[in-house]
């Protein structure tokens, strides 16, 4: 996995509520055995007509929007725990997805493939989607270490949480399944105790 | 003190990481094709076996047609997705797989239940967020990702953070065809799709008692839609006797003793939930949705909101959403022609809900415009179908079955509802393109997709029944 540390970049603003995993990633295209090109059909029902011709109006087919970062919508990541949309997430090259709230099962898929979902107060964000409006070179920086995010133009930072755990492994680059297989004798240990 | 939640969870947990998730043991892992291959991929990369085989049961059912199951798959990416999955199973030495064709395949969260893999007391995974089903059963059931899939499969363990405690009470009796799917899509419309977000449910009160173990299934099932980890209900004896004598369930000296422990597994009387709602049964009506969420519903004779009625900062993903399904605000559904009813799905695929739909239709026919989809969650369920002599009556009526799978539930094989389409489905996600691109999708009930089925329009069952 890669490491996370200090992230200043330019952002993609999607300014819609409820965004689901079906618009992340649709099911038709979860037929794949790998983990790679799911980039390419992210969000793919609002950013290609029915030919697979980019459509316009998506602020993905528009240039002046860019960024590894998405700013979305509260309630961001509903829907079905496909880790396909964490994978089309980090496929097309964004490192971090703010929002006001994400579905539980979202978190953890992004976390697990070095997504970093960040919760910022409804007020901040439609400020970072204000900022970007108005200039679409805004751009913001978040400081996992710190666990701080500031909107540059603005120069107003915020907290935000992350469990002390995850924060390490994203630091370090580091997954769970290394440190769950370090403590295969605890498991072994709690089957030989267990109720019934 | 302790809710049932807790008891459940306390006795899985094999270590806590400091300051950070718990290490939860997991004893019931479901599998299905479209969730699975990267992981087996990873244990690959990482040289490792399966670490409990018989643990982890497999079956097909989102990427599978549902007509002509004996003949080869013909999509080749598809049939890809299906050969690989046989394979991982072969490789890794997984005694518990059901292919297509096999007698025990079907929709993973129906046949776990139907075979007897799912038991009060356990904790159970899958990598799909419908996982909450099994919580029926009074267990800690919810959905992965596939790097969790992996972490199942080499370790028997996921990390997962300590949800708060959500009860839900339903007090009183349901009214005249208000079934459990409607009291789900009640809730939901409440509680909104992130309303419970970063709970975990139990269900409660004299409504959900009386409620059979497949209506049980069907509201544990739509937990997952107001955002919650999952949904649970305590074991009763309605629990045990489902649970008795199939195939995979505890027998003879095994079956006392788990039995013992599971009559212990309900909340202690003064035990504190970090949450409680109450809500009276006799409030709700046949329900169907308006938009493209789960959270967007609204009693069938009802009317849709107006702009006013929504605060501001959602007022353009209501509007994105009025115009996706072509409706107004403020406008009544009853009575608008429909194309398409689905009725099937993890959540109104069981017998249960072929018996409320069979005898519903029973003695009319179908209308002539209406393109019907009746998909059985699994082969047994079909075999139930016919033991019981509803194949007849539906046919009759002028519907014909499908073979089992998940089918127009999240349409990744054939069977997609067209662009502007509108399906009265009994499935569990509304979402724009869900059930095929620009599909639009009404969730309700079995009763409610047989009165459209057979009327051609959104109709109330009471009106008819
Ligand atoms: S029926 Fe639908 S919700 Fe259930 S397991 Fe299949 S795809 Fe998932």
């Amino acid at each position: 996995m890669e490491k996370f540390t200090i992230l200043t970049s330019t952002y993609v603003p999607l300014p819609i509520e409820n965004v689901d995993t079906d618009q992340i990633i649709p099911a038709r295209f979860l037929k794949a055995t790998t983990k790679d090109g799911f980039g390419n059909n992210l969000f793919a029902d609002w950013r290609y007509d029915k030919e697979g011709k980019p459509k316009k109006d998506f602020v993905l087919n528009n240039p002046t929007y860019s960024g590894q970062i998405l700013v979305a919508g509260k309630n961001f990541g509903s829907g079905s725990s496909r880790e396909h949309a964490a994978w089309a997430i980090a496929g097309y090259g964004f490192r971090a997805v703010v929002s006001s709230f994400f579905a539980d099962i979202f978190r953890n898929n992004a976390l697990n493939n070095g997504v970093l979902p960040v919760v910022v107060s409804p007020k901040f964000l439609s400020e970072l989607f204000d900022c970007v409006n108005k200039d679409p070179k805004a751009n913001l920086t978040i400081d996992l270490e710190n666990q701080t995010i500031k909107n540059n133009v603005t120069g107003i930072s915020e907290k935000f949480d992350i469990n002390s755990y995850k924060k390490e492994c994203l630091l370090k680059g580091l997954d769970d399944i290394d440190y769950l297989l370090s403590r295969k004798n605890m498991i072994e240990e709690f089957e030989n105790k267990a109720i019934i | 003190m302790k809710t049932l939640f807790d008891k459940i969870w306390d006795a899985h947990v094999v270590s806590t990481v400091e300051d950070g998730p718990t290490q939860l043991y997991i004893d019931r892992h479901f599998c299905h094709e479209v969730t699975s291959p990267q992981a087996f991929n990873g244990l690959r990369a990482r040289g490792l076996k399966v670490f409990r085989p018989k643990q982890t049961t497999l079956t097909a059912d989102h990427n599978t047609p549902t007509i002509n199951q004996d003949q080869p798959v013909k999509d080749p990416v598809s049939k890809n997705q299906l050969d690989t999955f046989e394979k991982n199973a072969k490789e890794f030495n997984l005694p518990y797989f059901y292919p297509l064709g096999n007698r025990k395949n079907g929709v993973v969260h129906i046949i776990g239940p139907e075979n007897g893999f799912t038991h009060p007391g356990m904790t159970i995974v899958c990598g799909d967020s419908h996982t909450s089903t099994h919580g029926a059963f009074g267990a800690i059931a919810f959905g992965i990702g596939t790097s969790e899939v992996e972490m199942v499969l080499a370790t028997q363990c996921v990390f997962q953070s300590r949800p708060k405690t959500m009860r839900i009470t339903f007090n009183g009796k349901l009214g005249k065809c208000v079934t459990a799917k409607d009291i789900a899509l009640y809730m939901i419309s409440k509680l909104t799709t992130g309303g419970a977000t970063g709970y975990f449910v139990e269900y409660a009160g004299e409504a959900i008692r009386s409620m059979s173990m497949e209506a049980r299934m069907t509201l544990c099932n739509l937990s997952i839609e107001m955002g919650a980890r999952g949904g649970l209900i305590a074991p009763d004896e309605t629990t045990f006797k489902y649970v008795e004598g199939r195939e995979f369930a505890p027998k003879g000296k095994n079956w006392d003793k788990a039995l013992a422990y599971w009559k212990t597994l309900k909340t202690d009387e003064n035990a504190k939930f970090d949450k409680e709602l109450t809500f009276e049964a006799s409030d709700i009506q046949p329900m169907v949705t308006y938009g493209t969420n789960p959270g967007m519903g609204m009693a069938i004779n009802g009317t849709i909101p107006t702009l006013d009625e929504i605060d501001e900062a959602g007022r353009i993903s209501f509007q994105k959403s009025m115009d996706y399904m072509g409706f107004k605000p403020g406008e009544k559904l009853e009575g608008k022609t429909i194309d398409y009813v689905f009725l099937g799905s993890c959540t109104n695929g069981r017998i249960e809900d072929f018996r409320l739909f069979a005898n519903f239709v029973k003695g009319k026919k179908k209308a002539d415009h209406v393109v019907a989809w009746l998909v059985p969650g699994s082969h047994m369920v079909v075999d139930q179908i016919k033991a019981e002599g509803l194949d007849k009556i539906l046919e009759d009526a002028g519907f014909e079955l499908r073979e089992p799978g998940c089918s127009a539930c999240l349409a990744m094989n054939d069977d997609k509802v067209p662009a502007k389409k509108y399906a009265v489905s009994t499935s569990n996600r509304n979402f724009e393109g869900r059930q095929g691109p620009g599909a639009r999708t009404i969730l309700a009930s079995p009763l409610v997709a047989a009165a459209a089925a057979v009327t051609g329009k959104i109709t109330d069952p009471r009106t008819i029944l």
